[in-house]
């Protein structure tokens, strides 16, 4: 049986690869100075999904909340076999919380996408770290979710097998469709982009890009919305009416919890002591933790 | 009593004992129903748990509600959440801590959905506090307090508007309260209402793998990173913390490298550890790291890169190849213990 499979990704800045340049001169992170990259369990997601479609056939759908640019990352979706991507993408989303977020998504699902046999996401973000995202659109869909997977489950044409890592506990679940997956970066590894699909999809737009493109190219808006729809290098983008959003539930208006205060983590400065690495330092340094106690 | 004047504890249960975040919760959730002057309650879902809810007194509730029904014997999410859902929304809480374990973290967010209440994941710390915004003050908020953007950054957030207010919190950051043994409180039994619908996820099987070690009661430990080169080098580390009574930890970067075990995992991702003397060999420092080691009393870093950002909270610092400085260190303590 073909399985409709919908990946839920985000566009985060990449907060594992903090280099120097990206680092103010008082220590602290420039956060606009990081690039902006897939969420790299989305990434797993997204991965998984592909492998199922290899092996039961179907379609993935990858859908993403987030600015105009997050077109960039769904173009990188098309490119590693996506058959569809859908842009989120409407100022009054801005701010939102995992509640919000999770309200948008499935709203755009509920709307537009149902129904489908799987919602796949990371199992969390990189910038949040909250994983609360997967389980929040799952309660609005109304569907069981299984999260921390962490293999590519198996599908009998009634039900999925997972197998799920929680750490000190390892369970393999059953469970019929629809049902909501959160994914393990231990899951696969996701395959790079195909040549193929970059050559073709490097000309993908987004609604946000049209206006330009179509000056540049000298056509009117119509004619290139229609070329680029023709040749499937339409990313489609949807705001708050596309999907009937309630304006009450979206954005910072449906989001409950505020940022009272961020600060920047700097280093302690401590009075560091230095030990020289031989045998006299390394003896110096073993008598002072003797003699202030600290072993004991 | 008026109503939102609770604070509440999810009680994990792990292997039939109440989960050790639960009590570290159970001391923070005091502290605030102290500030606050409201009582604390445990809430225990689950089937034959009744014993425990002297646990929950003796650290501390004033009050237990125990849900007990052969369908909560086992975790599993949707029961799990309508349940507490339903006992949320007649109790109304003010407060709604949970543990940021995988349970904690696949529970809570279901049902802050339901409640339409807002949630702020893996916190470190939680404080009352005041927010302003458009020109209101809001009073005797929680103040949820948390790492983001990879440990660069910490953000204190706020449900103003609504409630309860919940959050998930981490394991190991808060101290389990000295239990009072034989100290009372109010048991409320809560009815179960479950439809008789099969459970949607069943489970097939279910391995569970002891710790490997226990690194949050550890006063020693030794913890090594990518440095190390390699897993025979990583035994330099192990001789080490035998030597010192201590425990093995590792940095993310010697865990993906295959030289230790993820059990022993210190840091952001990992376990969150205090212990009198950490001894960082080969660790850089990266910000994941440090947030999960910066309150151990003292911090030795030994390290071959005078730059590494470990040396910036270490309290004692070699700069040198671990490769050899370990041996000598091993060495110069087997003439001195």
């Amino acid at each position: 049986m073909p399985l409709r499979m919908i990946v839920l990704a985000k566009q985060v800045p990449d907060t594992k690869n903090v280099t120097g340049e990206v680092m103010k001169p008082d220590g602290t992170l420039n956060r606009a100075a990081l690039a902006a990259i897939f969420n790299p369990e989305d990434l797993n997601a997204l991965e998984m999904g592909l492998e199922l479609r290899e092996r039961y056939g179907g379609e993935v759908i990858v859908i993403s909340m987030g600015p105009p640019r997050a077109a960039e990352m769904l173009e990188d979706a098309l490119c590693r076999g996506a058959d569809r991507v859908i842009l989120l993408s409407d100022r009054r989303f801005a701010a939102s919380d995992t509640l919000a977020t999770s309200y948008t998504l499935a709203q755009a699902i509920t709307r537009h996408l149902s129904p489908y046999h799987l919602v796949l996401c990371g199992r969390q973000a990189i910038d949040g770290d909250t994983a609360q995202v997967g389980p929040q659109t799952a309660d609005k869909l109304g569907i069981p979710q299984v999260t921390f997977a962490d293999a590519t489950p198996e599908f009998d044409g009634a039900k999925f097998r997972i197998r799920r890592d929680l750490g000190r506990v390892q369970e393999i679940v059953e469970v019929a469709p629809p049902v909501l997956l959160t994914v393990r970066r231990s899951a696969n590894s996701p395959r790079w982009p195909n040549a193929r699909l970059v050559l073709k999809y490097r000309r993908a737009r987004c609604a946000f890009q049209i206006e330009g493109e179509a000056q540049r190219q000298g056509k009117t808006v119509d004619e290139l919305l229609a070329s680029l729809r023709d040749k499937g290098l339409f990313i489609e983008t949807w705001g708050a009416e596309d999907i009937d959003a309630d304006l009450a539930r979206i954005g910072i208006t449906g989001s409950p919890t505020k940022v009272k205060k961020v600060e920047n983590v700097v280093l302690k400065g401590l009075d560091l002591k230095l030990f020289s690495p031989h045998d006299a330092g390394v003896r110096d340094l073993v008598a002072q933790l003797v003699e202030e106690r600290t072993f004991g | 009593m008026t109503q939102h004047s609770e604070i509440w504890v999810y009680a994990e249960i792990e292997d039939g004992k109440v989960a050790g975040v639960s009590l570290e919760l159970l001391g923070k959730g005091r502290e605030l129903a102290q500030v606050l002057g409201v009582p604390l309650a445990g809430v225990i879902l689950g089937h034959g748990a009744r014993s425990l809810a002297d646990v929950l007194f003796a650290h501390g509730a004033d009050i237990v509600y125990l849900a007990e029904d052969p369908r909560l014997a086992r975790y599993t999410t949707l029961p799990f959440a309508r349940v507490l859902t339903e006992l949320v929304r007649e109790k109304k809480p003010e407060i709604v801590l949970y543990g940021a374990t995988p349970l904690g973290r696949d529970l809570a967010p279901r049902v802050a959905s339901a409640l339409r209440a807002g949630l702020t994941a893996d916190c470190t710390d939680l404080q009352i506090g005041s927010y302003e915004s458009g020109g209101r003050l809001y009073q005797r908020k929680l103040l949820q307090i948390r790492p983001a953007w990879g440990g660069n950054i910490i953000a204190t957030i706020v449900s103003p508007d609504v409630l309860p207010q919940m959050a998930t919190v981490r394991e190991g950051v808060m101290h389990v309260p000295e239990p009072v043994n034989g100290r009372a409180g109010t048991l409320i039994q809560v009815p179960v209402h479950l439809d008789r619908e099969p459970e949607a996820v069943t489970l097939i099987e279910r391995t569970t793998h002891p710790r490997r070690v226990d690194l949050r009661s550890a006063n020693i430990i030794v913890s090594g990173g990518y440095g190390m080169g390699s897993k025979e080098n990583f035994a330099l580390i192990e001789e080490l913390a035998a030597l010192l009574n201590g425990q093995v930890g590792g940095s993310r970067a010697a865990v993906d490298a295959g030289f230790v075990h993820a059990d022993h995992q210190v840091g952001q991702t990992g376990t969150t550890v205090r212990p009198k003397l950490y001894i960082a060999c080969g660790i850089s420092g990266a910000v994941q790291h440090r947030a999960g080691m910066e309150e151990s009393g003292k911090i030795l870093a030994i390290n071959i890169d005078p730059e590494a950002p470990i040396f910036g909270i270490a309290h004692y610092g070699i700069v040198g190849d671990v490769r050899e400085v370990v041996p000598r260190l091993i060495k110069a303590l087997k003439g001195k213990l």
